[in-house]
């Protein structure tokens, strides 16, 4: 016994091992920036099946709706923000291919999860008052303030539903073996909340470091990530390719543009991108990344 | 003065960015959260003439302390608004956002979800996003480049923005703080006072007729007395070098507005 917390460090397919069909999955980060694509891609090649979304959806979405992985999807939006609409994901929808869809208000998302993270069941809200959010998602209900307002009246709230999740896969720029982790760009995004909101927590990082490392060169604030609330770190640099890593790097903008030509086009132009970049595991992916920016430079 | 301003050609953009400045005008010292090109310049232009005191973010995650060009890096920061303390200054009330609208109805309802019935829609779009808790939480106004029948429809088809009818069917708790200020559009502004709380028609840009308002609109504006309804004003020599020289010098408006 030396009194040194336990060696979290694992696998791309270590983690994708951890999960189950049927399960609900949070992922980190927002739309095009920080998400955990090296374990998205990793589910997507898995014979995982009837998974329950939960995510500020980006290309995650779009890349597992694509692969047929989602039954359901709860998401405020989809968005790639240089493309702002997520081929797939309209493909997904336009043809109904995803059994259960829960569209609420991003402020209802941020709600949820803070109530998962509080361990209750609900938060109350205005978003979602007056608007189709209500009428499209009848499991929402309302809730009437036990507290008047200075008018005497007893305001009806939305009662937020807590957005528990049976697992969280979040990318952070450094993390420790133990699941200390940072991000080293300029938001925090939601992904200490949906570890919080986890019975599990996964990690995906740019570098595994010292934990001295992780504040040698940047303010503690930015220890986003405790280890308490965290139960597998995984090193994949340029894990989250194409999204942005700031400031490791920025989204891979040509790269993208050939993702979302893909999706839009026929169902011989996505087997021809998905051939050759997402057949094969992380390594071959980097690689095929590596040759099509050579490409492109030439 | 320099010849690139000058009131005599003046452009649509130009006095769509004073319309949406003036939408901000009154606004104190609050959060002016634009969507977009054309609302970012209207609101920047609202800092450096009528309303000094806004406060403005980068879009990503930044307060400005300066006013950049529109697409320019931050020079000085005064603050961090990372995504999640969007969520808190909404709650707390103190932002103005100008959002777009795919479509917009005679109620001011406002829809960014999906086009056509929402279990198989013929179309989606982004999501909902902050539509429903911005409409009911924090001053919100619209921004519609394109004004036609596709957009100004008798309903839409998903209330994502929610308008002060159906906000004061849905009760105190969404009506408290329901403000839809201004809508407006590369032909004319707007706001949601008319009778019943329907859209109303404050005033057309200069080379627009009430005629063709109402013709690019899929429902009846009520304008008994077309000669009534006032002219956008134009903007002034003072704000047409900001926007041309300052603001957007590259001309990235005209992207959005075409200079006729």
């Amino acid at each position: 016994m030396n009194g040194t917390p336990r060696d979290k460090t694992m696998t791309i397919d270590d983690v994708v091992g951890q999960l189950e069909s049927g399960m609900t999955i949070g992922v980190g980060g927002w739309g095009p920036r920080r998400k955990p694509m090296a374990l998205i891609r990793a589910i997507a090649n898995s014979e995982l099946t009837d998974l329950t979304l939960v995510a500020w959806g980006g290309a995650d979405v779009g890349l597992l709706a694509r692969a047929g992985k989602i039954r359901k999807l709860v998401y405020a939006f989809v968005s790639l923000d240089s493309v702002p609409l997520e081929p797939n994901f309209q493909k997904a929808r336009q043809e109904g291919t995803i059994s259960e869809i829960v569209e609420i208000d991003e402020g209802m998302f941020n709600a949820g999860l803070q109530a998962a993270a509080q361990r209750l069941p609900f938060l109350p809200i205005r978003a979602g008052l007056g608007s189709d959010v209500m009428v499209h998602n009848p499991q929402i209900k309302t809730v009437t303030s036990p507290y008047a307002d200075a008018d005497g009246v007893h305001e009806d709230l939305v009662a937020a539903p807590a957005l528990n999740l049976d697992v969280a896969l979040v990318h952070m720029n450094r993390a420790d073996k133990h699941g200390n982790a940072t991000y080293l760009g300029p938001d925090p995004y939601f992904d200490d909340l949906f570890c919080m909101a986890a019975d599990k927590a996964f990690a995906s990082c740019e570098q595994i470091v010292d934990t001295a490392g992780l504040t040698v060169d940047t303010p503690v604030q930015r220890v986003l990530l405790n280890r308490m609330m965290v139960d597998g770190v995984v090193e994949t640099p340029n894990g989250a390719h194409f999204t942005t890593c700031t400031p490791d790097y920025e989204r891979d903008e040509r790269f993208q543009r050939a993702y979302a030509e893909a999706a839009r086009g026929s169902d011989e132009d996505w087997a021809a991108f998905h051939e050759r970049f997402l057949s094969g595991d992380e390594a071959s992916y980097q690689a095929a990344v590596r040759a099509f920016a050579e490409e492109a430079a030439k | 003065m320099t010849s690139s301003a000058s009131t005599t050609d003046i452009t649509r953009a130009d006095v769509c960015a004073a319309a949406v400045a003036d939408a901000f005008s009154e606004d104190g010292e609050i959060f002016g959260s634009p969507m977009g090109l054309m609302p970012m310049l209207g609101v920047r232009l609202a800092k450096l003439t009528s309303n000094p005191d806004l406060v403005l973010s980068d879009g990503e995650s930044l307060f400005l302390g300066g006013v950049p060009p529109v697409g320019a890096k931050a020079d000085v920061v005064e603050g961090w608004i990372p995504f999640r303390r969007v969520f808190d200054v909404v709650a707390y009330g103190k932002r103005h956002v100008m959002m777009g609208a795919t479509q917009v109805d005679k109620d001011g309802n406002q829809n960014i979800s999906a086009i056509g019935p929402f279990d198989r829609p013929k179309r989606q779009l982004l999501g909902s996003r902050g539509a429903p808790g911005n409409t009911v939480s924090n001053r919100t106004s619209y921004w519609v480049p394109k004004h036609s029948t596709r957009v100004f429809v008798d309903a839409v088809d998903v209330v994502s923005g929610v308008g002060p009818k159906r906000a004061k069917e849905a009760g105190v708790g969404a009506s408290k703080y329901n403000d839809i200020h201004r809508i407006v559009t590369n032909l004319a502004v707007f706001d949601v006072k008319g009778p019943g709380d329907t859209v109303r028609l404050l005033s057309v840009h200069p080379g627009v007729t009430v005629a063709e308002v109402q013709e690019a609109t899929g429902f009846d504006l009520g304008v008994s007395d077309p000669a009534a309804v006032p002219e956008t004003r134009t903007p002034t020599m003072e704000e047409l070098v900001l926007i041309r020289e300052v603001l957007d010098p590259k001309g990235l408006r005209f992207k959005e507005v075409p200079a006729a």
